[in-house]
């Protein structure tokens, strides 16, 4: 219980560090031996000295509770009830509110006063949630005393296998901070349990994934798309292919939060690439319910189910960047989300020619799901540095590498039937006489990314589901 | 028991925040039961009746023991008992 302040009287909350506040030191003196002091101090209980009545507050409680912005604060009391404040040192207001003995002899007429402690970065949070209304509607989870919430995390089921940061108040508080949207915004239904979600759930959600605040627009916006309908994201969790959701990043959204489209792009290390990604997968376990061995029945699964996520490497003006290509304006920060499974390694060290290094690529494409298979899934081509150059000292665009791939990637059919060339696995007969595409016409999706060593680019097959065009696509959507 | 600290839940909150126990099973058949001796005092004493009446249940046994009264049982013995045992009867005091 923290001390009562005088209903009657003065009151200044001040801070050591602070510069007014020690030029200020003679003048609260001054008030002490005047009349009825209080001094609120939130650094050091020795400061002010000479001073009857300092009362500690480095817990910042009293700071929190009158709403303290800056150091010093003068505030006077009459009947319980505050009748005046004034910020700073300001001869004139002081000697207002505190009468001749805050005159100040030989101190300026004025100095502006340093903020207060209790609205340092992220203190203010930690105070509303410790000693204020946080207005969160989710509920309590009290956690043992001598319970380490990591492992409280765990026991609950909302892992996903990797330790998670407990969704404390303080923690989300400051996770909203990131989006002026507010907290009981329904985003959507999340499947499979269609559980509404709203901006404090994927606030909790990013908490744990170990999201920074401002990357909640981005969050926010990988939801929104992860649950447009054309995305069919209850059937991609229910699979039991190896796919799941592949996010991909364009836009200055990406560099604001500092997304890795760079060296080891589809790799570990970078925090937004990591977390951004493992917050759609957590929102989907834990406010959807879509567990493994439960709704999402995968085979075999694909480590991209922790996370799958990176950004595209537009600093080339030459290069229409995937969300334009998609109809997203130039400008604006865009996520795409394709059913992906695992990333396909494709090697070439010899193509010199846009020609040679497409008929390279198109072997290698022809591999996703099974070289005998086409609609069984489409893809996303990674196009490294090193294999762009080519195309582009040959004088091929986007849209030029987009037709040519396609073009490269038909067979006839005869090759692909069952049984053709020994194997079981292929097309049905019925399509022997016809020249058969293995992705459908807008089914390649290209994007650059990756260091800016090695002839390598990354194929990332997708999901069988995306057969069924006007039911299951990709899709891009514009971050608000 | 004292709380130091809240989280809050990230879930849909359709399950009650306190984790329900274990059903318990609706029947031994073919059930290994496990009997565990914490090194206290006659508690060998009241496995050995427990034993015996399982036995005469038909159920099978199999006997564990801690190492010391004083600190939990090691992981070895835990993951021991959870590979070779689908119940436990935990001998707890003297």
């Amino acid at each position: 219980m923290i001390e009562m302040l005088p209903a009657d009287g003065l009151v200044i909350v001040a801070k050591h560090e602070c510069h007014t506040c020690v030029l200020v030191e003679p003048v609260m003196q001054s008030l002490d031996r005047a009349g009825p002091l209080t001094v609120i101090t939130q650094d050091d209980p020795a400061f002010p000295s000479g001073v009857g009545r300092v009362l500690d507050d480095q817990q910042l409680e009293r700071s929190f509770h009158l709403k303290i912005e800056a150091v010093p604060t003068l505030i006077r009391y009459e009947g319980g009830r505050e009748v005046g404040r004034t910020v700073g040192w300001d001869r004139a207001e002081w000697t207002r509110l505190a009468g001749a003995a805050a005159a100040g002899e030989g101190l300026p007429a004025w100095q502006p006063g340093c903020g207060s402690r209790s609205v340092e970065p992220g203190v203010q949070e930690a105070l509303i949630a410790r000693y204020g209304d946080p207005g969160l509607a989710s509920r309590e989870i009290p956690v043992g005393e001598w319970d380490d919430p990591i492992e409280a995390c765990f026991e609950r089921g909302w892992s996903d296998g990797l330790p998670v940061v407990p969704p404390t108040d303080e923690r989300i508080l400051r996770m909203l901070g990131g989006t002026d949207r507010k907290p009981d915004e329904v985003v959507g239904l999340v499947p499979p349990n269609l559980a509404p979600c709203t901006v404090e759930k994927v606030a909790i959600n990013a908490v744990m994934a170990g999201c920074k605040p401002e990357y909640m627009p981005v969050v926010l916006g990988v939801l929104e798309a992860a649950l447009d309908p054309l995305f069919v994201l209850h059937g991609l969790l229910c699979t039991t292919h190896f796919s799941g959701p592949l996010v991909i990043i364009n836009g200055p959204a990406a560099k604001a939060v500092g997304m890795n489209s760079g060296v080891n792009a589809l790799g570990q290390g970078n925090r937004a690439n990591a977390t951004i990604g493992r917050a759609l997968q957590l929102i989907v376990r834990n406010v959807g319910g879509g567990l493994p061995g439960g709704m999402d029945r995968a085979t075999l699964g694909n480590p991209g189910k922790y996370t799958f996520c990176f950004a595209e490497d537009e600093s080339d003006p030459d290069w229409e960047p995937l969300a334009q290509r998609r109809g997203i304006p130039a400008g604006k920060s865009a996520v795409t989300l394709f059913h992906g499974e695992g990333v396909h390694g494709f090697i070439d060290q010899k193509s010199r020619t846009p020609e040679e290094l497409t008929r390279s690529l198109a072997m290698g494409l022809f591999g996703v799901g099974h070289p005998k298979l086409c609609d069984s899934g489409n893809a996303v081509l990674v196009l490294s540095p090193e294999h762009y150059r080519i195309f582009k000292e040959g004088g091929w665009n986007r849209r030029r590498i987009e037709e040519e791939l396609h073009q490269a990637l038909k067979r006839p059919g005869r090759d692909l039937i069952h049984g053709a060339q020994g194997v079981p696995e292929g097309l049905p007969a019925s399509m022997a006489d016809k020249v058969v595409d293995k992705f459908q016409p807008d089914g390649l999706l290209i994007v650059r990314a990756g260091g800016p060593a090695g002839l390598f680019s990354a194929i990332i097959g997708g999901w069988p589901g995306q057969r069924v065009r006007e039911e299951c696509q990709a899709v891009t959507h514009e971050i608000r | 028991m004292n709380y130091s600290s809240k989280l809050r839940d990230p879930t849909a909150e359709t399950s009650p925040t306190r984790r329900a126990r274990l059903a318990p099973p609706a029947s031994l058949d073919g059930k290994v039961v496990a009997l565990m001796d914490i090194g206290k005092s006659r508690g060998a004493e009241f496995l050995d009746r427990l034993e015996g009446h399982f036995k005469s249940a038909g159920v099978a046994t199999k006997r564990y023991r801690k190492p010391t009264n004083t600190k939990v049982a090691p992981a070895a013995v835990m993951q021991t008992i959870a590979a070779e045992a689908q119940l436990a009867v935990i001998a707890l005091s003297d």
